[in-house]
């Protein structure tokens, strides 16, 4: 590849975004016009709404939307995994058909993979595809599917293969929620939220093509989701669209509050230390110096938490690899976690008892309390990491395994 | 605030490492423990003259080589790793800190250049019987007399206090109380009235004593009444250096209890192998890269002259303890009955980290001394 210059680039999106930009148009003919010229996803191909660029022009590139008070691409969230899995394993058919509505945000998508039969090993998953000469026909259940309620395609994971080995009988298709077998159903959690939905699949179809790379392959498709899914987005997110007016904006904050809405408790479940000192001298636990211990811990571990990670992202900076340490971050956020709901209920006393209204911080702490124990659960177990760490980062030996040979033969949840 | 070592920090540190890695395995550190002295003047003069590490974070005006906490916190990582025995902490960490915080400028030009060049080993007293790690716990008496100076009190817990070849002493104005009224002294060991008692220490690989001074001859560092904050801050930088130290320790504990986990096969399978020890490494390697994102930081601090570094050095020592403690007492469980014996060498760590526990301060005092500290 030539070398781009970096000045050029600049004055090139400056033009067009000059050009081009207004906000008063509606969100979808803006996410066309970005699309066509490639600006919103700058690092993507030419052929597909990209640009070609290397990703490191994206923050300048950013940068430009940021000053005109331009709106970015829509590929955030579940919508950000579709894409970059379609980038990166799909074919041409399934990015002609989805990548430019995915940009525009005209299309809502959500993932397919956990199983009430399989969380943490998620290659066990049973729900089943079977071709039936002309299509698939997927059955079974799908669970801590976000968005799912107004999706129009899932990324399904569906076994394909019962007598292969469990992860080569899998197959990664791109699924339409929008017909009669696909029944989405909200999950409450016991924090009285529903961020997640359950998803039924009785005689669901899927037209032939619509697989993304081959048939019974759809585990190293699946780990590129997964990937991206533990790193940050990266694109053009564009300007903040908070207190400006115009009709791309409106729009484009509707959009996101629909996209929050999910996440809202999502403060209260990593523990809220932010307010831990505040409370403490509200209540008077401040003066005690049992809780204080306790305070103190929950700052030291808080603190270098963010320490760890700043040291990671350094290395990483300077070109040491970076790998699974990803694992101990996630660890020490649920130790973090844990000791705020500790520290919490230590500074609250009997109010630790109430919710809602009568709780103290207008139900926040109750929420903190009830919203914690996700923490160690959500996007790998606690334990799932230590057993990266201790085989990926110390070296231990993995388990003997008790899942080999035909997947038909493995015992599972029935 | 950096958070990566630089490429001569890293040189630094294998230089640092290979050196100590040849001088103090665990067969010197045991031959060492038996000694009367307690340590090598052989690899002391070497690790003075060949690494220059004696002065290394002392201004090069006073005879050292002028870099800084982060170079220092190095040194002393290493050292807790190779579990050294040498006089480095209480000569060059906390008596060169006491004279660098409380000394007159001539004073320091006078006294510093032997410490750095680890000629002169010197040994700092502060705590008394009552073992409190501040000004409130001195209770010695420094008294201003025709003749000079004279010091009377009990001092206890001074680390290498017996080998040491000049003693710098906190002692208070008779009738003061608090950090008032602190100073510091320069003590010779060997004047009339200086009795020196060796005190058995459950790490024999940094050693201990009780002093008693009867009216002993001093020169004052400083100014009379001015070494409260003298002691605060040399107690400060002495804590980061101790919290490096100990990380260091805690690491190499944590290597141990992996190679061992990987090497034991019980059950017809190597024990790391099994949840309950692998998880429990795992959660070994999060303390100690806490730990060390707490050491680091504050080393760092330190070298910034940021205000929040008395703050961050409690906070560094407590995370330090804590996790070297934890992991002393895993790799010990990880180890079996082996780990029990004298013959394997994790308890030589599980000492140091329990007397480094509570040298300076347990992690209790330092929490709490961290709160107030961060409200200041």
């Amino acid at each position: 590849m030539s070398e781009v210059n970096e000045r050029e680039v600049i004055a090139e999106v400056r033009a067009w975004l000059a050009a081009n930009w207004n906000p008063d148009q509606t969100l979808v003919d803006w996410r066309s016009k970005l699309a066509d010229a490639g600006w919103g996803m700058p690092h993507w191909p030419e052929q597909w709404h990209g640009r070609g660029l290397p990703v490191r022009l994206l923050p300048v590139i950013n940068d430009e939307f940021v000053a005109a008070g331009a709106v970015g691409a829509a590929a955030t969230g579940p919508r950000i995994l579709a894409s970059v899995t379609l980038l990166e394993h799909g074919s041409d058919v399934l990015k002609a058909r989805f990548l430019r509505r995915i940009l525009t945000g005209e299309d809502g998508w959500c993932q397919l993979f956990s199983e009430p039969g399989s969380g943490s090993d998620l290659a066990g998953a049973t729900t089943r595809a079977d071709f039936d000469g002309t299509q698939w026909i997927v059955n079974g259940q799908k669970v801590w599917n976000t968005s799912a309620h107004h999706a129009d395609y899932g990324l399904l994971v569906a076994r394909t293969d019962w007598d292969a080995p469990k992860h080569q009988g899998l197959t990664y298709f791109v699924l339409d929620m929008r017909q009669p077998g696909v029944e989405v159903l909200p999950l409450k959690q016991m924090n009285g939220h529903a961020s997640f939905n359950q998803v039924f699949f009785t005689d669901a179809k899927i037209p032939a093509d619509w697989i993304v790379g081959t048939s019974n392959n759809g585990w190293p498709v699946a780990m590129t989701t997964l990937a991206h899914e533990r790193r940050p987005a990266t694109g053009v997110t564009g300007a903040s669209t908070e207190g400006r007016r115009g009709r791309v904006y409106e729009e484009a904050r509707i959009e996101a509050e629909i996209a929050n809405e999910p996440y809202r408790w999502y403060p209260q479940r990593a523990g809220r230390v932010d307010l831990v000192i505040a409370r403490a001298k509200e209540t008077g636990a401040w003066t005690d110096p049992v809780v204080r211990q306790e305070i103190a811990k929950l700052l030291t571990l808080a603190r270098c938490t963010n320490w760890m990670a700043r040291r990671a992202a350094a290395a990483h900076r300077i070109g040491r690899p970076q790998g699974p340490e990803g694992s101990l971050g996630k660890l020490a956020g649920s130790n973090v976690a844990r000791q705020a709901a500790h520290v919490h209920t230590l500074i609250s006393g009997a109010e630790a008892m109430l919710s809602g209204k009568d709780g103290p911080h207008d139900g926040i702490i109750a929420e903190i309390l009830v919203s914690v124990p996700a923490t160690s659960i959500a996007g790998g177990t606690d334990e799932i990491q230590r057993n990266i760490i201790g085989e990926r980062v110390l070296g231990l030996p993995k388990e003997p395994r008790s899942d080999t040979g035909p997947f038909r033969d493995i015992r599972r949840n029935t | 605030m950096q958070f990566a070592f630089t490429d001569e920090q890293d040189q630094f540190r294998s230089v640092v490492r290979r050196f100590l890695s040849d001088k103090s395995p665990t067969t010197e550190v045991r031959r060492l423990m038996e000694t009367t002295e307690g340590f090598d003047p052989a690899v002391w003069r070497q690790l003075a003259a060949d690494l220059a590490l004696t002065g290394i974070h002392i201004p090069e005006t006073y005879g050292g080589s002028g870099f800084g906490p982060v170079e220092l916190g190095i040194a002393m990582e290493e050292q807790g790793r190779a579990l050294l025995c040498a006089p480095f902490f209480s000569s060059c960490v906390l008596s060169a800190g006491a004279i660098l915080n409380a000394a007159g400028e001539a004073q320091k030009a006078d006294l510093l250049p032997a410490i750095a060049s680890g000629q002169t080993r010197a040994a700092l007293a502060v705590t008394e019987r009552n073992g409190r790690w501040d000004a409130a716990g001195v209770q010695a008496i420094g008294t201003r007399t025709a003749q000079g100076w004279v010091v009377d009190g009990v001092k206890s817990f001074v680390i290498d206090g017996c080998t040491a070849q000049m003693l710098v002493v906190v002692a208070r104005a008779a009738g003061s109380i608090g950090a008032s009224g602190l100073s510091f002294f320069l003590l010779d060991p060997n004047a009339a009235g200086v009795t020196r008692i060796p005190l058995t220490t459950m790490d024999a690989t940094r050693r201990q004593a009780k002093i008693q001074l009867e009216r002993v001859p001093a020169e004052l560092l400083g100014e009379a009444g001015g070494g409260g904050d003298a002691l605060s801050r040399t107690f400060g930088h002495a804590a980061i250096a101790l919290a490096n130290e100990m990380v260091g320790g805690a690491q190499a504990l944590l290597e141990s209890a992996v190679a061992y986990a990987n090497m034991r096969v019980q059950f017809g399978r190597a024990i790391g192998s099994f949840q309950a020890i692998k998880h429990k490494c795992a959660d070994m390697l999060l303390d100690v890269e806490l730990a060390k994102s707490a050491a680091y930081y504050a080393a760092q601090a330190a070298a910034d002259d940021d205000p929040q570094m008395p703050a961050l050095a409690s906070m560094a020592k407590a995370a330090a303890a804590d996790a070297y403690m934890r992991a002393a007492a895993n790799t010990i469980q990880i180890h079996g009955g082996i780990g029990f014996t004298w013959d394997n060498d994790t308890h030589l760590w599980f000492k140091r980290a329990k007397s480094s526990e509570v040298l300076l301060g347990d992690p209790n005092h330092h929490r709490e001394l961290m709160l107030q500290r961060l409200e200041d």
